[in-house]
């Protein structure tokens, strides 16, 4: 018998797919999140919207708010940890999280490495905004892969730009003559046997979700249709004006994204949105995608 | 013969490349209508509860389980919770279908999950299988109908009664097609 084994980490990301991945702060959110249907939920002090505007340093959140969570809810529980931060990781392991996010949302420890993540048995999604990013991740044993998006703007501009980079990028390595390759991870600055990989499966090796800026069911339904195949809904669910019911739709809008008589229905009479902020608008310092090597 | 596998959330996508590695062609089910053209389903992983909350919409549980009573069906992980009974969490709603209890996420966290090789008995010969077990649920107590048909050590992970099977593991995580095509065999027989 073999615990945490990789195959068991990227089990986990394929048992998600087709979901709904939720914010939550406290122990009332993360019920309404399972009881909307979410696949897991992500256990943090403050969302993405927030943490923008408190500023300050953004840390792993208090273990006892997230056990609490544990103990509320049946599904997965997440919790973030700092790029970088191996130490943060080790806690959140130890107190028995389900899969950790090494996230840009919070400040990071590290300006140059990542976690060696082969080294957990807990595991890792990771943000990327292009192919490169992503496959240095998964080098280091990242068993989920997510687009950055720009978390906390409720702006989705980002998450399809890190979505088509990412898929364009496969397309063009699937064309490349196998010669080709070992230029093609040169420039990319990713591991060449998993470039191969990729060339030959035309995937990543691990399920690819998207995130950042999801706030209505039309984005969850655009991200599943661009290729992603599960979505992260950070700041958007609690930070609109009626949270139970956005939750329920963007649920049925990921498992029913290719039906636009599903999402008709279920946009039709949300209340408020989040307000959100333009991600262009955003000066280079506030830009959380920029996080990660 | 198509067979349908539940496309609410979960690994549904891993069963069907399963299925057409066997040479049948695999039907996402997500509307009631679809069960007309199926001659079998597959319940596969995922989260039961987030399949509870979704079978009322396009979908109806009455319509699974209506197919179900008169067609094989196939249940993985959250599947297996779903055939079962025994768990009285209002949260799930399970099809009752087979004669065991099941204990949701019985070995812990996802740190306590892992692979193992299994004593396997199809058709009366035995053999290992890779086992991959997820958040794995655990039989709790077995009905006299159910036959067990695989073994962790002694404990039963897989079991049969009638037209259903069900396996606390994933045959379709493994890259070994024995188990669905056990399956596909008593569709066609």
């Amino acid at each position: 018998m073999e615990k945490g084994s990789y195959e068991v980490k990227v089990g986990l990301a394929e048992m998600l797919k087709g979901g709904v991945i939720m914010d939550v702060t406290n122990v009332e959110q993360a019920k309404i999140a399972e009881d909307s249907g979410a696949a897991a939920v992500m256990a943090l002090e403050r969302i993405p919207a927030d943490i923008r505007q408190y500023g300050g340093i953004a840390r792993m959140s208090d273990p006892e708010m997230i056990l609490k969570i544990k103990e509320a809810v049946s599904i997965p529980v997440m919790a973030k940890c700092r790029i970088g931060h191996f130490a943060e990781a080790q806690i959140l392991e130890e107190l028995g999280i389900d899969f950790i996010d090494e996230s840009e949302v919070l400040t990071p420890a590290d300006e140059e490495n990542h976690i060696w993540k082969h080294d957990f048995k807990a595991p890792f999604v990771c943000g990327c905004r292009d192919l490169g990013e992503a496959l240095r991740r998964i080098g280091e044993g990242a068993a989920m892969i997510r687009t950055k998006g720009e978390a906390g703007t409720g702006d989705i501009v980002e998450a399809v730009r890190h979505m088509r980079q990412v898929n364009r990028e496969i397309r063009k390595l699937q064309m490349m003559d196998k010669e080709e390759l070992m230029a093609e991870a040169k420039r990319l600055g990713a591991p060449f046997e998993i470039v191969q990989i990729v060339a030959q499966k035309g995937k990543l090796p691990v399920p690819n979700f998207a995130a950042g800026g999801v706030a209505t069911p039309a984005d969850a339904s655009l991200m599943m249709q661009l290729g992603a195949e599960a979505v992260f809904v950070g700041s958007g669910i609690f930070k609109s004006d009626d949270p139970q019911e956005r939750a329920n739709a963007i649920v049925k809008a990921v498992t029913y994204y290719k039906d636009p008589a599903v999402l008709l229905e279920v946009s039709r009479g949300l209340k408020e949105a989040m307000v959100g902020i333009a991600a262009k608008s955003l000066p280079e310092a506030e830009q959380l995608a920029k996080r990660g090597w | 013969m198509k067979i349908g596998i539940l496309g609410i959330q979960g690994a549904y996508h891993k069963h069907a490349e399963m299925l057409r590695s066997l040479g049948v062609e695999p039907l996402i089910i997500r509307y009631n209508a679809q069960l007309e053209e199926i001659s079998a389903l597959i319940i596969p992983g995922g989260e039961s509860t987030a399949f509870s909350m979704q079978l009322s919409f396009r979908l109806d549980f009455e319509k699974v389980r209506d197919f179900a009573l008169s067609h094989p069906v196939f249940g993985t992980c959250a599947g297996m919770i779903m055939l079962g009974k025994g768990d009285n969490d209002p949260r799930v709603r399970q099809l009752k279908l087979m004669d065991f209890t099941v204990l949701r996420n019985a070995y812990g966290a996802q740190t306590e999950s892992f692979t193992a090789e299994l004593d396997l008995t199809l058709n009366g010969e035995k053999s290992a299988f890779h086992g991959v077990f997820i958040r794995a649920p655990r039989i709790d107590s077995l009905g006299e109908k159910v036959k067990v048909l695989a073994r962790h050590g002694t404990e039963p992970v897989m079991a049969e009664q009638g037209h259903f099977l069900a396996a606390s593991f994933h045959p379709e995580l493994s890259g070994d097609g024995r188990i669905h095509r056990y399956f596909i065999e008593r569709i066609t027989t």
